[in-house]
């Protein structure tokens, strides 16, 4: 069994410090029991969902609503519409979205059968898309999804070239936020019959996914490679190009040039199924930045809502998603927040929280196929604690919530669409967020790193 | 025969007509000429067609293909058969790197050389190899068969799983994982069918037989210098 299956004893000195003993700045709790940990193990620690450090995100921005300078639009009455369309770039059959949300790819095998369905009932009841992940495509979610992304991905687990004619979209993964230049993992708990065999992979092995395409390297073959799948595909779908926010400004123009019809942009808050905490935390930038860059890069290159751009990492609320399409985002992305509808972390089955050494709220052990509520997992008793009907309703109650609050906000901007939200509805909150937004700072005119006032 | 000169229709008019023939068709027989280094040449072909094409090609030509069987008279660059799924691709000359790449099914022949990272991820395809493969071949490894008639390169199998590596001349050096295992007379016969299957004339007994030594399955602490 690998290491991090086995359940972990929390930091006990991290829980509470009643007698006021001074603590350490350099070593506090949390770090000592972490070298503690390695000293104990060997092996770094593995684990899922994204960075969890404090980062500057769009809890930093607030919107400018309208006044006497601008005026709103009636909150209940008046239209404020939601919808996209994605991939007319070269696409004969682009999508069209009803709301400018998708669901980001995450593989059958990391999350159960149950969550991939009810993510893809989710999502076509609200008319937007859902999207394979590593392992490919399952005829559940093929079933559940109206509107279906197919993921290429470096490992080419599954690929199938009927899958990618049956979807609606593809997707060519060059990285995701939680781990730019890293490739997948699932642990040997999750890699069951079923998994290993669309996998074509040892039942039970601690899997580990290429980080490099098999078959192309760099932006000049990366565009023969997209040749190719429009080639098989005959023109029909449009194609994504997703990577982890790093090098924004290069991978976006480089994604352009290479053909893309959308790029996927994934922040450092961005989730993943299980590795190594030190990628999690360490790689990457967050997606506050990564927006702004992404769209300045699109600008100069005057393809600026005519490649569309999808920004992920961290999205977690309709004001998240409004301030992602006022930096100039096409449309957003949701991971982890999916999964938190769907139930991740809810306070229930509590003692299952206990045996991984974690409590609602706190859990990211993804990894360890021992999810307590069913969502990523691969143990049938588990799963079936996710009903699929229940959980796509919570889902699709979220989105339309999230819908509902980017709505209000564009309403008090004044503006009849979302995608006329745009960067002068924003102000900064601190210093940080200004110089990455590239937004004034609130009550004043300076925007870090600009010349003038 | 059907015979099509691809500079004058230009690949995307080629491959669609090749997409829209009913399963039924009796066009069957195709002959491509002036290929001239054309990219995704004969890629998602999914009926059982014979192809000939008199000349070099591109990248991924015959990707992802199923049921056809596509003879390339010259040589072929990258991403030759990428993810084939079924059918036969072979070519005369030598092919460029990740020839196969992730194939999960079917037969890719190459009469001449491979290049680097020829087989990488293979998931069911088996490869045969009339001359040498480069560096990195067999790279993760996960199914099928790479039968090498010559010489391989460096880091031969490295973190390789199930496949199966038959190689008739020296090998540089194994990847991570990759062992040499004893050949019985299974993997023999395996051998000369495979041989048989590729119309190549090699003798089976001076084959040895790669594969993995399945230590890097799971997380050890103890293998932290192979990861």
């Amino acid at each position: 069994m690998p290491r991090s299956i086995k359940a972990k004893p929390a930091a006990p000195a991290a829980a509470a410090n009643p007698a006021g003993h001074r603590e350490h700045a350099s070593f506090p709790p949390l770090v000592i029991a972490e070298i503690q940990r390695a000293a104990r193990e060997g092996i770094y620690d593995i684990r899922g969902l994204g960075a969890k450090r404090r980062l500057p995100s769009f809890d930093d921005l607030i919107f400018l609503g309208a006044s006497i300078s601008r005026y709103p639009l009636e909150g209940y009455r008046e239209r404020c519409a939601t919808n996209v369309t994605i991939g007319a770039r070269y696409a004969k059959k682009p999508i069209e979205l009803k709301i400018p949300i998708t669901i980001a790819g995450m593989s059958f095998g990391s999350l159960s059968a149950n969550a991939k369905e009810a993510l893809g009932r989710a999502a076509s009841e609200m008319g937007t898309s859902t999207t394979t992940g590593d392992g490919g495509m399952t005829k559940e979610e093929r079933r559940a999804s109206k509107i279906l992304v197919y993921q290429v991905l470096p490992s080419r687990y599954g690929h199938d070239p009927d899958h990618m004619r049956s979807c609606e979209a593809i997707e060519v993964v060059v990285g995701q936020g939680a781990k730019p230049g890293g490739g997948g993992m699932l642990l040997g708990l999750k890699v069951t019959e079923r998994v290993a065999g669309m996998r074509t992979l040892p039942v039970g092995i601690d899997q580990r996914s290429a980080c490099r395409h098999p078959d192309w390297t760099g932006p000049d073959d990366l565009e023969i490679k997209i040749a190719e799948l429009r080639e098989v595909t005959d023109w029909e779908k449009p194609i994504y190009v997703k990577v982890g926010a790093t090098r924004v400004k290069y991978d976006v123009a480089l994604a352009v040039k290479a053909g893309a019809d959308a790029v996927v942009v994934d922040g450092m808050q961005g989730g993943t199924g299980a590795t190594q905490d030190v990628f999690i935390e360490h790689v990457g930038i967050p997606t506050l930045p990564a927006v702004r860059q992404a769209v300045e890069a699109l600008q100069e290159l005057d393809m600026h809502r005519k490649v569309q751009l999808i920004v992920s990492g961290g999205i977690r609320t309709g004001a998240d998603v409004a301030k992602a399409l006022a930096l100039g985002a096409d449309a957003v992305s949701i991971g982890t927040a999916a999964l938190m509808a769907l139930n991740c972390n809810a306070p229930i089955f509590l003692e299952d929280y206990a045996r991984l050494g974690t409590a609602p709220g706190y859990c990211h052990h993804c990894q360890t196929g021992r999810c307590p509520v069913g969502v990523t997992t691969q143990d049938r008793e588990l799963e079936a604690r996710l009903d699929p009907e229940l959980a796509a309703r919570r889902v699709r109650n979220y989105l339309s919530t999230m819908v509902l609050e980017a709505q209000t906000l564009a309403r008090a901007c004044g503006k009849s669409h979302l995608h006329n939200l745009e960067p002068e509805d924003l102000t900064a909150l601190t210093v940080e967020a200004a110089a990455m937004a590239k937004v004034p700072l609130a009550g004043t005119d300076w925007v870090p790193g600009r010349g003038g006032a | 025969m059907i015979e099509v000169d691809v500079e004058a229709l230009g690949v995307r008019a080629l491959n669609e007509r090749l997409h829209r023939l009913p399963p039924d068709t009796n066009e069957r027989l195709w002959k491509i000429t002036n290929p001239k280094g054309a990219h995704a040449l004969a890629a998602g072909l999914d009926r059982p067609l014979t192809i000939e094409i008199e000349g070099h090609v591109g990248y991924y030509c015959g990707g992802m293909n199923k049921q056809a069987e596509i003879t390339i008279r010259g040589h072929a660059g990258p991403g030759l058969a990428e993810n084939i799924m079924s059918g036969v691709i072979r070519v005369t000359g030598n092919a460029s790197q990740s020839a196969a790449a992730s194939g999960r099914g079917g037969l890719v022949v190459i009469d001449g050389d491979a290049s680097s990272r020829c087989g990488i991820s293979m998931k069911g395809v088996d490869i045969v190899v009339g001359g040498c493969v480069g560096h990195m071949s067999a790279f993760m490894a996960q199914a099928g068969h790479l039968v090498v008639c010559g010489n391989a390169g460096a880091h031969l199998g490295d973190s390789i799983y199930e496949a199966v590596i038959y190689v008739g001349g020296d090998v540089e050096s194994l990847g991570s994982d990759c062992i040499e295992k004893p050949m019985t007379d299974v993997h023999r016969s395996k051998l000369e069918q495979l041989l048989a299957s590729a119309g190549l004339r090699a003798r089976a007994e001076r084959f040895r037989r790669f594969g993995s030594a399945r230590q890097l399955y799971n997380f050890k602490v103890d293998h932290a210098a192979q990861y």
